[in-house]
C-alpha cells in the first residue's frame, strides 16, 4: 500500500484511496474516497456480531457435547439448571468468573496470564476470514486459507507458554506433548488443504465454496463434477478427495486435542496437562478457546469438503438462508467430534506420533502429487 | 495517514522488541520478544501490500521456527546468575560484531541514497501477489528454489543421522506387532489338575 522507500516524514498525509475497492459502495462518499469512520464502525459491528454469536454457540456446544456423551453412555447428562439443563454452561461460566484466580508461586506471572489470552484471541482471530453465507464474512481476502493456517499455527503458543509459566511438572509435560502433537498434525492438514486448493484453483474461502454449488455430488468430499472438470482422469480424484476429507477430520481431532488424541490433558497420566494450575477465568479462557477452535475446524471442514452454505440438493430450498445450511453442516461435524469422544479409546502417545508422521503425512503427500499431476495433466482451466 | 501511523507503530515495536530479545535476562522472554519482532515485521509486509510474504513469515517463522526455539529454550536448565555475570566478558566480541554490522548498514544506506535507489517496477497489476510469486519462483528461479529445498533435505537427513542411535537392550514399541496381536497370542487356557500347580 505504501512504498516504504518513498516514505518521507511529511508525504504521508495524502488520502488513502487505494483500498477503496474493498469497501461497499454505500460507504463511499461523493468524491469516491471511502468514509473510513463509517466503514470502521460497520466492521467493528460485524466483528462484535461474530464474537457474540460464537460465544453463544460455544455455550450451546459445550452442553451438546456433554449431552451427546451422556446419551452414548446412557446417562442423562446435565439436566438440573434450566429446562433440560439448557443453562448449565451459563451457570458454569458464572462460577468460573466469580472464583478466585490462583497464580502458583514461582510462576512467571505475566506469561501465566498471557497464555490463555493468546489461546482465546487466536481462536477468534481465525474466524475473520470464514464465510458463513454468501457475503457474510468479515474479511474476504484472497489468501484466506493461508491466513487460517497461519493463525491456527499460533494457537500452540498459548498451550506452550501456559505449561511453562505454571512452573510445574505436569503442565510442562502436557505442554510439550501438545506442542509436538499440534505441530505434527499441522503439516498433514496443510497438505490436505493443498489438494483442495488444487482442485478448486483458489485460496479464497468464498471461491472454494462457490465451486461446490449445485448439490452434494459437487461437494469436494464426493465430487463427481471432477469427471467433467478434469476429464476421465478425474475419476481418480473422487476417492482421493473423499479420503482427504476423512484425514482432515481426524487431523482436526488431533489439532484441537480432542479425544482420542487428548494426550496433553490425559487425566490418568497428567491430571489435566497444561491446565493443571489454571483456575477461574484463565481456565475458562482456555476452555473457551478450545471450543472456538473446534468450531473453526468444523467450519473449515464444511467449507473445504462439504460445500459450505450450499444445500445438499438444490431444489425447493431457496427460501432457507445459506447460513442455515452452513450451521447444520458445522453442527453435524461437531456431532461427529462428540461421538468420537464418546466411543473411541485414547491413543498412546507413540501411536499418535506414528499415525501423524508415518501414515497421514506420506498419504497426504502422495495425494498432493497425484492431484496436482491430474490437474496439470488434464490442462483444465480453473 | 493511517498507513503512516501504522508503519511507525509497527516499526517502533519491531525495533524495541528486537532490542528486548538481546536485553532480557530470561531466554524464554527473549523468544517471546523474537516472536513479537516477527509479528511486527509481518505487519510491515502487509503495509507494503505483500500479504503473502507476511502470512508466510507468520506461518514459517512464528508457527514453526519459533516454536522449536521455545521448545529448546524451555528445556534448558538455565542458571540466571551465571547469565548475568558473563556480560562484561562478551563485550569485546559483541562490540566488534556490532561495529561491523553498523558499518555495513551505513554503507548500504549511503549507496542507496546517493543513487536514489533502484526504482521498483510494479508487475502486472491484474496479477495477485501469489501469482506473481509463483510465476517467478517456478520459472526464473526454479533452479535456486530446488537447490534450497535440497539443502534443507540434506540438513534434515544430517540431523537424523546424528541423533539416531540404535542401542542394544532397548525395548521398543512396535505398533504393527501390537495391532496384529490376537486373543490366541495373548491368552492361553491351561487345564490344571487340582493340587498340582503350574510348576
Amino acid at each position: 500500500m505504501i512504498d516504504l522507500v518513498t516514505l518521507p516524514f511529511l508525504q504521508a498525509a495524502q488520502p488513502v484511496v487505494q483500498a477503496a475497492a474493498d469497501v461497499p459502495a454505500a460507504v463511499l462518499g461523493d468524491d469516491g474516497v471511502a468514509n473510513w469512520g463509517l466503514w470502521l464502525t460497520l466492521k467493528l459491528l460485524q466483528v462484535l456480531g461474530f464474537v457474540i454469536v460464537l460465544a453463544l454457540l460455544v455455550a450451546a456446544l459445550v452442553l451438546a457435547d456433554r449431552k451427546i456423551w451422556a446419551a452414548v453412555q446412557m446417562r442423562r447428562g446435565p439436566n438440573v439448571v434450566g429446562a433440560f439443563g439448557l443453562l448449565q454452561t451459563i451457570a458454569d461460566a458464572l462460577k468460573f468468573f466469580f472464583k478466585e484466580i490462583v497464580i502458583p508461586a514461582g510462576s512467571d506471572k505475566f506469561l501465566f496470564i498471557l497464555a490463555p489470552l493468546i489461546t482465546l484471541v487466536m481462536a477468534f482471530l481465525a474466524w475473520a476470514v470464514i464465510p458463513v453465507a454468501p457475503g457474510w464474512v468479515i474479511s474476504n481476502i484472497n489468501i484466506g486459507v493461508l491466513y487460517v493456517l497461519a493463525i491456527s499455527s499460533l494457537g500452540v503458543y498459548g498451550i506452550m507458554i501456559g505449561g511453562w509459566a505454571s512452573n510445574s511438572k505436569y503442565p510442562f509435560m502436557g505442554a510439550l506433548r501438545s506442542a509436538a502433537q499440534m505441530v505434527s498434525y499441522e503439516v498433514s492438514i496443510g497438505f490436505i488443504i493443498l489438494t483442495v486448493i488444487f482442485v478448486t484453483g483458489s485460496m479464497n474461502l468464498t471461491e472454494i465454496v462457490n465451486t461446490q454449488d449445485g448439490g452434494f455430488w459437487n461437494w469436494n468430499m464426493f465430487n463427481f463434477g471432477f469427471v467433467g472438470k478434469f476429464g476421465l482422469l478425474g475419476i481418480i480424484l473422487i476417492p482421493i478427495l473423499f479420503y482427504m476429507g476423512v484425514l482432515f477430520f481426524i487431523s482436526a481431532l488431533a489439532e484441537t486435542n480432542r479425544p482420542p488424541f487428548d494426550l496433553p490433558e490425559a487425566e490418568s497420566e497428567l491430571v489435566a496437562g497444561y491446565q493443571v494450575e489454571y483456575s477461574s477465568t484463565p481456565f475458562l479462557m482456555f476452555f473457551f478457546g478450545e471450543y472456538v477452535n473446534i468450531m473453526l475446524l468444523s467450519a473449515m471442514m464444511t467449507i473445504l469438503f462439504l460445500g459450505g452454505w450450499h444445500a445438499p440438493i438444490d431444489v425447493g430450498f431457496q427460501f432457507l438462508p445459506g447460513v442455515f445450511w452452513f450451521f447444520l453442516k458445522t453442527a453435524f461435524i461437531f456431532f461427529m467430534f462428540a461421538m468420537v469422544k464418546a466411543i473411541v479409546p485414547r491413543y498412546r502417545y507413540d501411536q499418535l506420533m506414528r499415525l501423524g508422521w508415518k501414515v497421514f503425512l506420506p498419504t497426504s503427500l502422495v495425494a498432493v502429487l497425484v492431484v496436482s499431476g491430474v490437474v496439470v495433466f488434464s490442462g483444465a482451466t480453473l | 495517514m493511517t498507513a503512516a501511523i501504522a508503519f511507525y507503530i509497527l516499526a517502533a515495536t519491531a525495533i524495541a522488541a528486537a532490542f528486548m530479545v538481546v536485553v532480557s535476562k530470561n531466554p524464554v522472554h527473549s523468544v517471546m520478544f523474537l516472536i513479537l519482532t516477527f509479528f511486527s515485521a509481518a505487519g510491515l509486509f502487509i503495509l507494503m501490500g505483500a500479504e503473502f510474504l507476511a502470512l508466510l513469515l507468520v506461518m514459517v517463522y512464528v508457527g514453526a521456527v519459533a516454536v522449536l526455539f521455545l521448545f529448546v529454550v524451555m528445556m534448558l536448565d538455565v542458571d540466571f546468575a551465571e547469565l548475568k555475570s558473563g556480560f562484561v566478558k562478551y563485550i569485546p566480541a559483541g562490540g566488534i560484531v556490532a561495529v561491523i554490522l553498523l558499518l555495513q548498514m551505513i554503507t548500504v544506506g549511503a549507496a542507496y541514497f546517493t543513487d536514489g535507489g533502484r526504482a521498483l517496477t510494479p508487475l502486472d497489476p491484474d496479477q495477485s501477489n501469489l501469482e506473481a510469486f509463483g510465476a517467478v519462483l517456478y520459472t526464473k528461479y526454479a533452479g535456486v528454489f530446488e537447490a534450497a529445498g535440497f539443502v534443507l533435505l540434506v540438513a534434515m537427513i544430517g540431523a537424523i543421522v546424528l541423533t539416531l542411535r540404535e542401542r542394544d537392550g532397548v525395548r521398543r514399541q512396535n505398533a504393527v506387532d501390537q495391532m496384529a496381536r490376537t486373543r490366541e497370542d495373548g491368552v492361553e487356557l491351561v487345564e490344571i489338575e487340582p493340587g498340582q500347580g503350574l510348576g
